[in-house]
């Protein structure tokens, strides 16, 4: 069966199914969610307004045996930037999709009636059903009342309070295979899916369903190669499934670029306590697993079962960003406390990243002390789920809170929070979050590997040289990644061993029968760049919305001493492709 | 000449945290590496005092070095 775009329209909650354009063929993931917001949505229009539309695509290569290549992408103008948007999640539902040919789903317009909504996702199509119970209800509740109706294997794609309280701060929550959530966190594309009045999404794939491959021999000889090297590589195979992504919290700790009291400092005092070694002890002690895979066929498996003193579950998924963002930008250094609150965020349905680093603007402007955990939890469960005056405030993300308290130290771009690599310590980083089209965001372009980690070369992230042209490659190579469904962790393998990356394109190249060439993968991932560009200056950015916040060029930031030193001619240097 | 060592992730397991150590002579990176049996295919990021650094280079009084096996996230 040919792939097909679906089309939800909720003004009047109808459903559609339609050929695939010719010009969308080739496209997936990030690629297709961007070109279909760029073709159909206004850039000038408002976010939650009915002319907004949110798209979710699975990648060129989802639904298939490929390893690590079950990523969701979501795409709109987001409410909290006003740029275009795309952030992809683990979990089921991307594969689901694939297998039912859905190549994307568009829901469209708004409902005149003051209802909320549930679409259910089957063979036979999509039916719309109004969904008077879960009002109000948490991700973990949703996720349970949809297995409850459909059975175990059931995708689901939800949001929790926030995204119906439309805060911009709100994601989207994709069940994973053991039914806890993984989220598309960003830029509050769950205050989208609450602006539609569509609460969930469940998706049922018959057993027998498969997406078709054209070449099966070719597919299947790329597939392994694709696998061993990600099993391999020292990073994949062995760092990410020990230790997790927070074994970067002692070593950005070291490289003195650990955003610390927000984004004063650049090392924690208390790093021991919330690092990955520690978690990793912590697991082990209380009976956890210390790998986990968001999705079928992630052979990885950074994830983790984090479980509490008691040798209770807790947290899965339990990431750096995460860790620090509450961690070293609020200074607490109780690990246990910030699961909670992970925890808490996912159910609450908001981004860990821009929640944390909004709690720490606050704590700068006096709302809470620095290293108040308890503050924090107790914001979080008795506000912002509620949607109290202060709640609504917290909701409105970092700048706005930077705003209502009166606070210089904003650390934003295009609204965005910077998440956990300070931009003075790890300059690549910074090209990345101010050129994003997605605001500040360091998976766009992951300059930290190369300026740290030492992987895929070695740029010094004091320095100024090499760093605009390294952002630009790797914005360009993660656009392209982000169309075929993988995870950004591949990068690491595919960035180091040569075969990796062929493989990939091998793969793209077998499951639909056609030859791209690794230039034209460039190509591709150039094209998506320059399409959200062009709907970011429709919609009113310009040049100089690509700056970092003032005070990283004013304030020293210890233990190097340094500050943001480009200039804006240099930094504009990087849309020359 | 006083030198702070710092090791982290599998480097931990079977030696130490962190360790203030004495040499007599001028010593590099891969010498205290190799002093600690831990093969040199298997570092991943070296810094001295905060800054990365190579197994070629040589240590000054009292410089803190930190060790990681290839690691990475995001
Ligand atoms: S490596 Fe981590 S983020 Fe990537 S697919 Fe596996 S569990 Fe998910």
């Amino acid at each position: 069966m040919a792939d097909r775009i679906y089309r939800v329209n909720m003004t009047d909650l109808t459903a559609t199914t339609e050929d695939v354009p010719e010009q969308w063929a080739g496209l997936g993931g990030r690629g297709l969610t961007s070109t279909i917001v760029a073709a159909e949505v206004p850039p000038t229009c408002h976010p939650l307004g009915p002319d907004n539309k949110l798209v979710f695509a699975p990648g060129l290569l989802s639904g298939t045996v490929t390893a690590n290549s079950g990523r969701l992408s979501v795409g709109a103008k987001s409410p909290l930037t006003g740029t275009i948007k795309e952030s992809n999640a683990g979990g089921t539902a991307s594969q689901q999709l694939a297998k039912l040919g859905i190549k994307a789903l568009i829901i469209e317009g708004q409902p005149e009636k003051d209802a909320w909504y549930t679409l259910h996702v089957t063979a036979d199509g999509v039916t719309i059903s109004e969904e008077p119970d879960l009002a109000g209800k948490g991700n973990f509740a949703v996720v349970n009342a949809m297995v409850e109706r459909h059975g175990d294997r059931t995708g689901v794609i939800s949001i929790g309070p926030a995204g119906e309280m439309k805060m911009a701060i709100a994601n989207i929550s994709v069940k994973d295979p053991e039914g806890k959530i993984r989220s598309a966190g960003r830029g509050g594309l769950g205050a989208v899916m609450g602006s539609k009045k569509v609460k969930c999404i469940a998706v049922n794939v018959p057993r027998e369903a498969a997406v078709p491959i054209a070449e099966p021999e070719k597919f299947k000889a790329a597939v392994r190669v694709f696998a061993k090297a990600l099993q391999e590589h020292p990073v994949s195979g062995q760092g990410l499934p020990t230790y997790g992504t927070s074994v970067l919290i002692n070593v950005i700790n070291e490289a003195g670029g650990l955003p610390t009291r927000n984004f004063r400092y650049g090392q924690f005092e208390h790093h021991d306590k919330i690092s990955g070694e520690t978690m990793h002890d912590l697991i082990e002690k209380r009976g956890g697993k210390t790998r986990h895979g968001c999705h079928m066929g992630c052979v990885i498996q950074c994830s983790q079962i984090y479980n509490d003193a008691g040798g209770k579950y807790k947290s899965s998924g339990f990431e750096y960003e995460s860790i620090w963002a509450m961690g070293a930008d609020c200074c607490v250094d109780d690990l246990d406390q910030i699961a909670e609150a992970d925890s808490l965020m996912d159910d609450i349905g908001v981004d860990t990243i821009e929640t944390s680093v909004t709690m720490g603007v606050a704590m700068e402007g006096g709302l809470l002390p620095f290293g108040d955990g308890a503050g924090i939890l107790r914001i979080l469960d008795q506000d912002v789920r509620r949607g109290t005056p202060l709640g609504r405030l917290i909701g409105g993300g970092a700048a706005a809170v930077g705003k209502a308290y009166g606070v210089t130290r904003v650390p934003v771009v295009k609204n965005q929070a910077i998440p956990a690599y300070d931009p003075r310590a790890v300059k690549g980083i910074g090209i990345t979050y101010c050129t994003s089209t997605m605001g500040a965001d360091h998976t766009a372009g992951y300059a930290v590997a190369t300026n740290i980690l030492k992987v895929g070369g070695d740029v010094d992230p004091l320095k100024k040289e090499g760093q605009v042209e390294l952002s630009r490659n790797l914005q360009i190579a993660t656009a392209a990644l982000d169309s075929a469904g993988l995870c950004i962790f591949v990068a690491f393998p595919a960035l180091d061993i040569p075969e990796a990356f062929t493989a990939i394109v091998d793969m793209i190249n077998a499951r639909f029968g056609i030859s791209l060439t690794a230039d034209d993968v460039t190509e591709l991932g150039k094209n998506i760049l320059r399409t959200e560009h062009e709907f970011n200056l429709a919609a009113g950015f310009t040049n100089k919305d690509d700056r970092l916040p003032e005070f990283f060029s004013r304030e020293k930031f210890p233990p190097h001493n340094v500050v943001w030193d480009f200039t804006g001619e240099e930094i504009d240097e990087f849309w020359n492709f | 000449m006083q030198v702070t060592v710092r090791l982290f992730a599998g480097f931990r397991i079977g030696r130490f945290k962190e360790e203030t150590r004495q040499y007599d002579v001028p010593v590099t990176v891969k010498q205290i590496v190799t002093g600690l049996g831990i093969p040199e295919a298997e570092v991943g990021i070296i810094f001295i005092n905060g800054r990365n650094a190579s197994l070629d280079q040589t240590l000054a009084e009292g410089d803190t070095l930190s060790l990681f096996p290839l690691v990475g996230g995001g």
